[in-house]
């Protein structure tokens, strides 16, 4: 039986009347005579190992469907798992713009011919600008722990100082992602990560210890609000004080859907501000929903020239219309190669334009309704939690939308409750007993306006019988 | 003409009656960027307008808590409400819409001009599978259990990737290429440390048609990079690669083919001369599709490499990101990749945190797996052998758009003559330039006036002058690359008729020609928010 030829949708000139069309007007027999470019000792002859191909769209639909069928999603399940990727609603609205043709394929094009994604970004920008009360808000990249990590280089090229403070409590995931970037003390350009203690009682910051570690070597202080245990941190202000004090900058890391109801990084004075954007109208997508954002001052241009990440400026047109294009461009790597701020490339973009559709839907009075609810049906949570035996709440009585419930007074360990919760159709919070071995067999639990008072119910009840 | 005049041609005179058209500029597309002059989001709405009501705390909660500012310390509650645009859902909607109808997505237009980029097609299953709750709606650090199918897809690409690179160990948590390549640079430096031959082993080599993140990346891992420039028949300077290396060489982090579409046929010379110093050796393969399995980066000698899910395999770039880097690499430099890797054991997925060695994280989490889920389908849909014609349509396509771009004049291809290029090439305009005062740059936006996304020139520096990188990759149908060049010709045509016409293009775009570009540099003058336009800008007006 003589073979078909291979002829696929995704390859037009697959077709073999075209490709002998294309090969005889090279004066080619094959395509070979092409790859005789790559000598014969380098070339590949053995067979992939790949199993054969499933060539129908249905029957590639119907594998697929069978593979993601075996996960069970947070639709599914309730989940109170947040600890840096959280649940919240993500309007129709949202998905609607961000699966347009256009935006979800789009790259690199100019300003002329892509003005509509330059201008998106532009208006992610300034509304995340509002948030966070800051002028300057960069093209965020991968994530929190990475844009951490990179204001701390930025922060310390800025003041020629290499170490930098952070609070004990920040996520030991992002406090990783920073410490690789920050490098190993063995190179010459390391820069040194301290940490600051907390106060045992509340989480936050130890001013005390503080004034110990901070010294005119200090190139910044990080504190984050809210904290990764939940908890706000009641001397952010203070904390951004006594940084400037000793000439050292405030970084500010942040979960921006909380700046409704909580003071943004601006108003307290901070230099630079960053965290992750995925709240604001993003799936959580097992984690690739992050994207981490930089945002600083700009009366100082020293800010901007030593950010790492693009920037884009307003500009107008001869017809006075509105245009976006890069500013500074020459400081970024694609400018200046190994002498350039760290490195940019593909990073998150269609996640900002989720992100400017999301801050304009929600507006002013949504972002504030939102932030109420997520204290109050926090709080109601833990309220029903403590009324369990042996259940407690650690760390301050203020926090918004996570918070630290210690399970030792029940003798069972969280890892145990987690698994026996999932019988129950629950996803129980993170379990910090290896993160924070001081607070106990504790989990960091996390409530969003996703969870209706029913689901906050049926969470007390199904830990009360799995505790019982 | 009408359509029954060409009634009995066939097949095949059908295509050639297409492309000579084509060629001849009869069938270029006279395309209008649509032009919705739109306001910015930030001056529209009223006071009051709302687009998407949010769940209020129910009765119960609020009489057992009472009210959510009493739980704010004192000083730490927002003064002033942010101000956001107030408006409602239908008009919010529009204005999104109008923006992306003004963006020249690839699906819409022809992105063969984004050269190393790969722009082709993302096939709408994929996306249908992603978005859907059971990839969606997951959260990363729920119980393995309940995510063994993203798990079993996750490892399974794994294994494909390994055996279309010969590697033998693969981490995906990078969120893109540079990523990657930045992992790369961290992993070879965890190597030495292990060694105890840091800080002395120091230095990276790389080309100057290497990918920027393959010089910037190694230099924020804290190693001094050494740039090799090429030499007369555009291969890097293996003389100068052998003058560079020292017991400082840490390794090398170069692509192949470069960016000028030439393979380098002497690569594992390169990779000896390297480890011979003692140095590791990494190949940048964001631009993979021209060798699939064709030749592996293992089999040249290479202890790793990457490859862009969003490039090769399929993902789409989504106005840049969010995007998958697979980092590769030896058994050597396995121990070193981040936590946590993808395990199988028996018939259970798992993930493993156990590996003391490891460089710890480059990134939160488990990575952007939207894009190993369209990865692992688009290969499953193709196999090895689709694989294969995908690479050879590639290269096909590239060499018979080269056929065509090389036949109109002001054109150039430096370098190798003589020689194919594989995915890609690296053309000059400078005699163009020379010959009209048209530039790169003139040409890039006169294009756009047909629909054609505007060329990528080059990486900084413009070794070649007045650059151009077109890749038609395997998308592309033979009417496609006509077209491309058809354009091309076109602008080449007009520059010698009519240079001021090109040079005021583009004429047809969404806006008029920018002004006020000082801004672009000028600390006065720039404005990346709203509210820092309104002070510098408008209220000086």
């Amino acid at each position: 039986m003589a073979e078909r030829p291979f002829i696929h949708p995704y390859i037009p000139n697959s077709v073999p009347a075209t490709k002998q069309a294309m090969l005889d007007e090279l004066g080619l027999k094959s395509v070979e005579e092409i790859y005789a470019e790559i000598p014969e000792r380098l070339r590949f002859k053995g067979r992939l190992e790949i199993p054969a191909p499933i060539l129908a769209e249905r029957d590639l639909e119907r594998h697929m469907v069978g593979l993601l069928g075996k996960n069970t999603s947070c639709e599914e399940f309730l989940n109170f798992c947040g600890a840096g990727c959280w649940q919240h609603y993500v309007p129709a609205i949202v998905d609607e713009v961000i699966n347009r043709a256009e935006f979800v394929s789009a790259y690199c094009g100019g300003e002329y011919s892509d003005l509509g994604k330059y201008q998106a970004r532009f208006e992610f920008n300034s509304q995340l600008g509002e948030l966070l009360d800051l002028d300057a808000v960069a093209n965020p990249i991968y994530d929190w722990g990475d844009v951490a990590g990179r204001s701390f280089r930025m922060a310390s090229r800025i003041t020629g100082r290499k170490r930098v403070l952070y609070p004990r409590t920040m996520s030991p995931m992002r406090l990783a992602e920073a410490k690789t970037l920050c490098q190993p003390e063995v190179m010459p350009t390391h820069v040194r990560l301290e940490a600051v203690d907390y106060d045992p009682a509340t989480g936050c910051m130890d001013l005390v210890d503080l004034d110990r570690k901070l010294g005119d070597d200090v190139a910044a202080v990080y504190l984050e609000n809210p904290g990764y245990l939940g908890f706000i941190e009641a001397g952010a202000a203070e904390i951004v004080r006594r940084a400037h004090a000793r000439g050292a900058l405030a970084i500010v890391g942040v979960d921006p859907i909380a700046l409704g109801v909580l003071v943004p990084p601006g108003s307290i004075g901070a230099d630079i501000a960053c965290g992750d954007i995925q709240a604001l109208g993003m799936h959580m997508h097992a984690g690739g929903g992050c994207s981490g954002f930089i945002a600083f001052r700009d009366d100082d241009p020293v800010y901007a020239q030593e950010c790492p990440l693009e920037l884009y400026t307003l500009l107008e047109t001869e017809a006075g219309e509105y245009a976006v294009a890069e500013a500074i461009a020459e400081r970024t790597s694609y400018g200046a190669r190994d002498q350039g701020k760290d490195w940019v490339g593909t990073a998150s973009g269609l996640w900002t334009i989720a992100a400017a559709v999301y801050m304009t839907v929600m507006g002013p009075q949504g972002f504030k309704e939102l932030g109420e609810t997520c204290i109050a049906r926090a709080h109601f949570a833990a309220k029903r939690l403590a009324e369990l035996d042996g259940v407690r709440i650690r760390l301050s009585p203020a926090f918004f939308k996570e918070f630290v419930v210690d399970f030792a007074g029940t003798g069972t360990p969280v890892a145990e409750i987690n698994t026996k919760l999932l019988e129950k159709g629950v996803f129980g919070g993170k379990d910090l007993s290896a993160e924070f071995p001081e607070l106990g067999q504790s989990a960091l639990y996390c409530v969003t306006e996703y969870h209706s008072q029913a689901d906050i119910d049926y969470l007390a009840f199904a830990l009360k019988e799995v505790l019982a | 003409m009408s359509a029954s005049a060409h009634g009995s041609e066939t097949p095949k005179d059908k295509v050639g009656r297409l492309a000579r058209l084509r060629r001849e500029g009869g069938a270029l597309h006279d395309y209008r960027a649509p032009h919705w002059d739109e306001p910015l989001i930030m001056e529209m709405g009223t006071p009051g307008e709302r687009g998407v009501l949010v769940p209020l705390a129910e009765p119960d909660v609020t009489a057992a808590i009472g009210a959510a500012a009493d739980y704010i310390p004192e000083g730490m509650a927002r003064a002033a409400a942010p101000d956001l645009p107030e408006i409602s859902q239908h008009q919010a909607l529009r204005h999104y819409l109008r923006l992306s109808q003004m963006t020249l997505g690839m699906d819409l237009g022809s992105d063969i001009s984004e050269g190393t980029c790969t722009m082709k097609y993302s096939p709408k299953l994929h996306e249908e599978l992603i978005r859907g709750h059971k990839a969606a709606d997951l959260h990363p650090l729920q119980d393995e259990s309940t995510m063994q199918g993203l798990l079993e897809i996750v490892y399974a690409c794994g294994e494909y990737l390994k055996t279309i690179s010969g590697m033998d160990a693969i981490t995906l948590q990078p969120g893109g290429g540079s990523h990657a390549v930045y992992t790369n640079a961290c992993v070879m430096r965890e190597y030495f440390a292990a060694r105890g031959e840091l800080p002395q082993r120091n230095e990276m080599i790389t080309t100057i048609f290497s990918h920027p993140c393959d010089a910037a990346t190694p230099m924020v891992a804290g190693f001094k990079v050494i740039t090799v420039m090429p030499d007369e028949n555009g291969y890097p300077d293996l003389e100068a690669v052998k003058a560079a290396v020292s017991e400082k060489t840490a390794g090398c982090m170069i692509t192949n083919p470069e960016d000028t579409g030439i393979y380098n046929p002497r690569i594992d010379e390169y990779v000896k001369v390297i480890h011979d110093a003692g140095g590791l050796c990494f190949t940048d393969q964001a631009n993979a599709n021209g060798i699939l399995g064709v030749a592996r980066a293992r089999d040249a000698g290479f202890d790793a490499c990457h490859f862009n899910l969003h490039k090769t395999f399929s993902s789409p770039h989504g106005c840049e990101g969010p995007a998958t880097g697979a980092y590769l690499v030896s058994d050597t430099l396995a121990p070193y990749l981040p936590v946590p890797l993808v395990t199988k054991v028996g018939e259970n997925y798992h993930l493993d945190y156990d590996r003391p060695q490891s460089i710890g994280r480059v990134r939160g989490f488990l990575g952007n797996w939207m894009g190993v889920i369209r990865a692992y389908a688009w290969i499953r849909n193709l196999g090895a052998d689709g694989l294969r014609e995908v690479a050879e349509i590639s290269v096909l396509n590239n060499n018979y758009l080269d056929n065509l771009l090389m036949a109109i004049r002001g054109v150039s291809r430096p370098y190798a003559e003589g020689h194919r290029r594989l995915d890609q090439v690296r053309y000059s305009l400078e005699t163009l330039k020379q010959e009209t005062g048209v530039g790169t740059e003139d040409v890039r936006g006169r294009m756009i006036d047909f629909g054609i996304q505007s060329f990528w020139m080059s990486h900084h520096p413009w070794v070649v002058p007045e650059p151009f990188t077109p890749e038609p990759c395997e998308t592309y149908s033979k009417a496609d690359l006509d077209e491309w060049a058809a354009v091309i010709k076109k602008v080449s045509d007009e520059a010698y008729a009519d240079a001021a016409s090109v040079k005021s293009a583009p004429h047809s775009s969404s806006i008029a020609r920018m002004k006020r570009l000082e801004a672009l540099e000028q600390p006065d003058q720039w404005a990346f928010t709203w509210r820092a336009y309104q002070r510098k800008i408008k209220e000086k007006r």
